[in-house]
């Protein structure tokens, strides 16, 4: 499904801010796979998924989404493959729009889009009945604007849109980290329900080793632009936190440095 | 006695300027872009528009000629903006400058170009408010009208959230650069219109029309806002305030007139107002806020859920 291929990227080159974020990034996703990715400070997962998102373009390496190869497409046109969840819940939606025009919208993702009503009448119903299978009270609120509500609101409602149109790779950047611990549970519930019933090929970064334990098939470890650690299957299911550090420590040859993964231990 | 006479021109003048302002709530408030080019392309309009009626062509063709020349202004600041990586403020004001020899050759470098009023079938001209009135109204619910229908149909919301939240956007695969450019070329449409029907309200163009036209629309869609946000917060009740925005702002400005205000002085006034729209909400907040009284009980907010 993804295949990322030695990708490099090095932001602020030639200066002395220079920051290798990707160096030598090699990721094959399989059909189905449910990644957690973990790792330390600036070990580069938010750039590899940006990378994929094609938010710029890599300095060297290919990126390959579903056998195309999408190392130059715009960021827009690669839309079409992938649904996005931000870190920030205020960067999913659109605040000065209603609720049903964020879905409208995310219907649509990878159409060519006309000049054609926005919004169909039965698609409103379809909206109010997947509104209600998130259980926070929003399927009554269809024409609110996105603005008014709370970011977890906001974030299951970008969860929605990024599955609405079933992409072929579902990308969450830390996407639980800015909400407080009761709503990041009920989103991750809403996140292993989506991904589970679609079953998506997603990439989920997180700072919570139990949360990258508990969920998905598969947990890579990134440090300094590379993964360095990779279980799936049994193995991972039976990991233990302290066995992943000990895990971490073996291929980095040095101790974890995350004070946000520290702190959520 | 004489403000009363004024009214109906004030009125007159102040739709016009309102279906400009409309030009102007597209760029700055649904594409979030402070667009300058608005000096430039509104004297454009009245440009183009003066010079084919001049040569004899239909007033409406001119006028569809004029429009279509606005679109042309915006397309080159949306190109500066998006494609040469230019920030809008200044690809706004580099399109106004170019457009300022572009519309001197258009009026064949001449200051000013007079409309015949009387061998010509103006849609609106000075000497008839009642009928300048009716027609510019006619025409703005039109635009208001084909403008609600764009913004609900699946290009015109891409359009919106563009503006709302580009990142959100490019995420859904909307191409933000090709909607700029198509924004600001809609936008800069309806300027250029409105500055065509302005010539022919006045009888001429002339090049320095349009000088701080942006501020006047700005000034309209602040007045107009202030009041139709409190009604409805929708698309349609907020294009209609602009338009009363616009009426206002034209009353406002030939009663001081009339109250003897030196004419020097009116691009001031101009100034003035906007300023304050700017400043109250800041103001408000920065200085006069204070933190409210929490009531005494507070029930729990499961908003966060």
């Amino acid at each position: 499904m993804l295949k990322i291929n030695n990708l490099h990227k090095t932001f602020n080159a030639g200066t002395i801010n220079a920051k290798t974020a990707l160096n030598g990034l090699d990721l094959t996703l399989n059909d189905g796979d449910f990644v957690t990715v973990i790792g330390g400070n600036g070990a580069g997962k938010s750039t590899m998924l940006n990378a994929i998102a094609g938010v710029w373009k890599p300095d060297f390496g290919s990126i390959e989404i579903d056998g195309v190869d999408a190392t130059n497409m715009p960021e827009h046109k690669r839309a079409a493959f992938l649904g996005r969840v931000f870190q920030d819940p205020m960067k999913g939606t659109a605040p000065d729009m209603e609720i049903a025009e964020n879905l409208a919208i995310a219907a649509r993702r990878g159409t060519k889009r006309k000049l054609i009503w926005g919004i169909k009448k039965d698609e409103r119903k379809k909206y109010k009945e997947l509104l209600a299978t998130l259980e926070l009270g929003l399927e009554t609120r269809l024409s609110c604007k996105v603005g008014l509500l709370s970011g977890g609101q906001r974030q299951a409602i970008t969860l929605l849109m990024a599955t609405l149109r079933r992409p072929k790779l579902l990308l969450l950047d830390e996407h639980t980290a800015a909400l407080d611990p009761k709503t990041a549970a009920k989103v991750l519930e809403i996140t292993d329900k989506l991904v589970n019933e679609n079953k998506l090929t997603t990439l989920m970064i997180t700072h919570n080793m139990h949360d990258a334990i508990a969920h998905g098939n598969r947990l890579i470890m990134m440090h300094e632009g590379k993964v360095i650690v990779d279980v799936s299957g049994e193995d991972k299911k039976k990991l233990t936190i302290s066995e992943l550090l000990g895990l971490f420590e073996k291929a980095s040859g040095s101790a974890f440095a995350s004070d946000k993964v520290m702190l959520s231990k | 006695m004489a403000f009363l006479y004024a009214l109906p021109g004030a009125v007159a003048e102040g739709l016009i300027w309102g279906l400009m302002a409309i030009g102007v709530y597209i760029s700055y408030k649904i594409l979030d872009i402070a667009d300058l080019t608005v000096d430039g392309s509104i004297c454009t309009g009245g440009c183009v528009c003066a010079v084919l009626i001049s040569h004899g062509v239909p007033v409406w063709v001119s006028v569809l000629v004029s429009f279509i020349a606005g679109m042309l202004t915006g397309v080159i600041t949306g190109l500066l903006h998006t494609a040469l990586g230019i920030p809008a403020i200044l690809a706004g004001i580099l399109t106004q400058l170019m457009l300022y020899s572009i519309n001197l050759s258009i009026l064949g470098s001449k200051s000013l170009i007079a409309i015949d009023p009387r061998a010509n079938n103006l849609l609106v001209h000075m000497s008839d408010n009642i009928r300048s009135i009716i027609v510019a109204g006619g025409l703005i619910v039109a635009v208001i009208i084909l403008l609600w229908l764009f913004f609900y149909t699946e290009v015109g919301l891409t359009l919106k959230s563009t503006g709302d939240n580009p990142d959100m956007s490019r995420a859904q695969g909307i191409n933000v650069k090709l909607n700029k450019v198509i924004g600001l070329a809609i936008a800069n449409g309806i300027v250029a219109f409105a500055g065509a029907l302005l010539a022919q309200y006045k009888g001429s163009a002339n090049i320095n029309d349009g000088r701080g036209a942006i501020v006047i629309g700005l000034a309209a869609i602040f007045i107009g806002l202030s009041v139709s946000l409190r009604i409805k917060p929708n698309f349609v009740v907020s294009l209609i305030g602009v338009i009363g925005g616009g009426i206002t702002y034209y009353i406002v400005y030939n009663f001081v007139v009339l109250l003897g205000l030196k004419t020097d002085f009116l691009k001031m006034l101009s100034a003035i107002i906007v300023t304050i729209f700017l400043a109250v909400p800041y103001i408000k907040s920065e200085y006069f806020s204070k933190p409210k009284e929490l009531p005494a009980e507070v029930n729990g907010g499961d908003s966060d859920a």
